[in-house]
């Protein structure tokens, strides 16, 4: 198992730490999350759960969510998307300041779901890009765990500008 | 209402008008709903509430799907409490076809839809609770929701969109000791019931935001078709299990809470005691359940074949197939019905229209929260924007089942 | 816990309203009353549009009924030879009893006098009909869109629109823009 830089340095009680800048900053936001939980339909239901003390994402570091876009870093799309709804997530995403990430959470979000007609998006990434799919209608809050660690993953490697 | 006043409103440090924009996706309206509201200072002088964001189509949907798969789409109109739905639906269905579920099936579909409203209920009131800033109430009940759905998930194998009825009775047998594991619930959902009211009923911010506000008259209620909670809540004693029982209501014993004045307060508290009103018909229906016995109608036309018969004897798989290929699917006499059932809001009313194909002409669902968020205009007017919150919160508007 | 009250002090007689209604309503109406039936043990009576405001104020103020519960419309393209129909579920909650209304309407004159002088619930209903209808209601205050936006064209709900067939996007940025593509093979549509 790979360590991490803090408790390498742990480990060989030294005190300093020797790693690239760009790593921890991955490391800060991906245990800092502030979600904008973007609620519309069922999959909101598992959202609450998920969020609560059963679950409770805090465990993550993804506890607090942030109903302002100018606060938060990752938007989490929570249910179904409809043409008359879409303007309004491209735009709070608009608002959302870099570095910023965007959850699909639930099959409407992914690709309609099961609403193939006139009224729904079919899909939200025609809108806005997506960072992590979390399937499943609704997904069980153990699938957005899983998702969520898999956010924090990618969070931690990918590229960040200092 | 200053607009009506008709002279000049004296000058004041807020005296401009104003228009405030809340929605579609606000912190303190937990369904998308957008309001347009016009103020003055602090006061709302006028109000245009948008709907339509989480139209997703359902009877497009259901009109070109058999009428053993409408389940999927009946399940995501009101989310909180899907099981009622499907009651509702399917039962619509069987006056159709004239189809008898047998008396276990009915016990348990009404053991589920009970236990489906203490969900809705306490979703409602966690919902409304921490948008009033009480976020342990709303932590509680939450809670308590998840130990229901840990059952629910045993019995049909899904926490939120059950699809848990069929088409002349059930999907699934109950398991061995979901009897046992209900009643274990039983404790820790009358603490949690026990543990809000001393939390809310009582308390002095609580009351002070919802007392007296958003009620309506009676023949205001009754114009706008209020049912359910927030009509009970205003002295209108309509509850469809007792006006028209369906399924076994009428072998339990229960009560409606019924309140006088209909404000924010009173819906709460209807509420509450409904949830432990439920909990009894759960307890009885139970002890009535009778312990073996079929769920489903003992009928090849009607019910799919159980899968092992499916896959060990050709009459099954033939039965199978028979129920899901193009041409020999089940298709109800043509005709028009109307069935309703108590939702979590009120009348969940399902009008079918049959022209004797294997698809619906007509899925109607009349939303029981559809008058009660039309009368939203008029209970936010004249009241201050922080009344908002709890009368948004009392309505308990669910977006599946109001934009269907 | 207190404030409440909670013993049942209604009767369980619903039903749906008797033949004896409908022989009043053919007696005060007499010719625009195009059919009754019971089926299902529900009562449904057919009229004609010219009587609906007047009918409709009839039962409300009458005979009781007191809740306009649902007011929808079927669309009959091809089944029937008047392609609309507009229904209406009425309830007594001082009797207990329900009444279903129906009204065809021919397509060309897909028009009805409104309700909402009547009920406060008629304007939502009677908005959603014409959303997804395209069933016009005369005098009704503010008859726009209900569910869907400005910018869609046609009346979904309507047997031949297509269930798939999108419209462009809307909002900043995708004006006249590409359609919601479907995943799968969308020839069909």
């Amino acid at each position: 198992m790979e360590l991490s830089p803090v408790q390498r340095s742990l480990e060989l009680a030294e005190p300093f730490v020797t790693t690239k800048l760009d790593k921890v900053l991955g490391w800060g936001r991906k245990y800092s999350i502030f979600n904008y939980p973007f609620v519309t339909a069922c999959c909101g239901m598992e959202y609450m759960s998920a969020a609560c003390s059963r679950y409770d994402m805090d465990r993550f570091g993804a506890g607090l969510p942030r109903f302002s876009p100018r606060q938060s870093d990752v938007l989490l799309v929570v249910g179904t998307i409809t043409h008359k709804m879409a303007p309004v997530l491209k735009q709070v995403y608009d608002q959302m300041c870099e570095p910023k990430w965007v959850v699909a959470f639930g099959a409407c979000t992914i690709s309609g779901g099961p609403y193939n007609n006139y009224a729904v998006l079919q899909g939200i990434d025609q809108i806005i890009p997506v960072d992590i799919y979390i399937p499943g209608c609704p997904p069980h809050a153990e699938v957005v765990m899983d998702g969520l660690i898999k956010l924090q993953a990618k969070i931690q490697h990918q590229k960040h500008e200092v | 209402m200053s607009e009506q006043s008709g002279g000049t409103p004296p000058i004041t440090a807020h005296s401009t008008e104003m228009t405030l924009n809340m929605g579609p996706s606000h912190p303190t309206t937990h369904g998308i709903v957008r309001l347009k509201v016009r103020t003055q200072g602090e006061e709302i002088t006028d109000c245009d509430i948008e709907i339509g964001y989480l139209h997703r189509g359902f009877e497009k949907m259901c009109e070109n799907h058999p009428w053993n798969q409408c389940v999927v789409y009946v399940d995501r109109l009101n989310y909180v409490s899907p099981i009622i739905n499907d009651v509702g639906y399917h039962m619509a269905v069987e006056k159709l076809l004239g189809l008898e579920v047998p008396v276990r099936g009915q016990w348990l579909r009404m053991l589920t839809s009970e236990l489906m409203r203490i969900c809705d209920h306490q979703t409602c009131i966690a919902a409304s609770c921490m948008e009033l800033g009480a976020f342990t109430a709303f932590l509680y009940l939450i809670k308590g929701r998840d130990l229901i759905w840990e059952v629910l998930e045993k019995i049909c194998g899904a926490r939120v969109t059950t699809s848990y009825t069929r088409i002349g009775g059930l999907a699934y047998e109950p398991y061995p000791g979901m009897k046992e594991e209900i009643l274990e619930l039983f404790t820790d959902l009358r603490d949690i019931n026990r543990e809000i009211d001393l939390l809310m009923s009582d308390n002095r911010i609580f009351i002070d935001r919802t007392r007296g506000v958003g009620a309506l008259d009676r023949a205001t209620c009754l114009s706008y078709g209020f049912t359910g909670p927030v009509a009970r809540a205003a002295g209108i004693e309509f509850d469809v299990r007792v006006q028209h029982p369906y399924l076994l209501y009428n072998q339990v014993d229960f009560d409606i809470p019924v309140c006088s004045s209909g404000d924010c307060y009173d819906r709460y508290l209807v509420r509450l005691h409904e949830m432990e009103q439920s909990l009894r018909i759960v307890e009885q229906s139970l002890a009535k359940l009778p312990t073996d016995g079929p769920v489903s109608a003992p009928d090849a036309r009607y019910t799919a074949p159980p899968k092992e018969q499916v896959y060990t004897r050709i009459e099954g798989l033939m039965n199978h197939f028979k129920h899901h290929m193009w041409d020999h699917m089940l298709a109800p006499p043509p005709g028009a019905v109307y069935h309703a059932v108590e939702g979590g809001n009120g009348e969940l009313g399902f009008y079918l229209v049959s022209t004797g194909g294997e698809q619906p002409w007509k899925v109607r669902c009349r939303p029981p929260c559809f008058g009660i968020t039309q009368a939203l205009k008029e209970m936010i007017i004249g009241r201050s924007i922080a009344d908002v919150v709890p009368i948004f919160g009392s309505i308990n508007m669910i977006g599946g089942e109001l934009d269907r | 816990m207190s404030g409440t009250r909670t013993e049942r002090t209604f009767q369980a007689t619903g039903s749906w309203a008797g033949p004896e209604l409908v022989e009043r309503i053919c007696e005060r109406f007499e010719s625009a009353v195009l059919g009754q039936s019971e089926a299902f043990g529900e009562r449904e009576v057919t009229v004609r549009r010219e009587i609906w405001p007047t009918l409709a104020r009839w039962l409300k103020e009458d005979e009781g009924f007191e809740y306009l519960l649902d007011l929808t419309a079927v669309d009959y393209l091809g089944l029937r030879p008047v392609r609309f129909e507009v229904v209406a579920h009425f309830y007594s909650l001082s009797g207990n009893r329900r009444l279903r209304v129906c009204v065809p309407l021919q397509e060309e004159r897909a028009e009805l006098p409104t309700l909402t002088g009547l009920w406060k619930a008629a304007d939502w209903y009677e908005r959603e009909i014409w959303d997804l209808y395209g069933i016009r209601f005369a005098g009704h205050p503010d008859l726009r869109r209900l569910l869907l936006y400005d910018e869609f064209k046609g009346h979904p709900l309507r047997k031949d629109y297509k269930m798939k067939a999108r419209q462009p996007l809307i909002g900043p940025g995708t004006m006249g823009g590409a359609a919601s593509q479907s995943r799968e093979d969308e020839a069909d549509v």
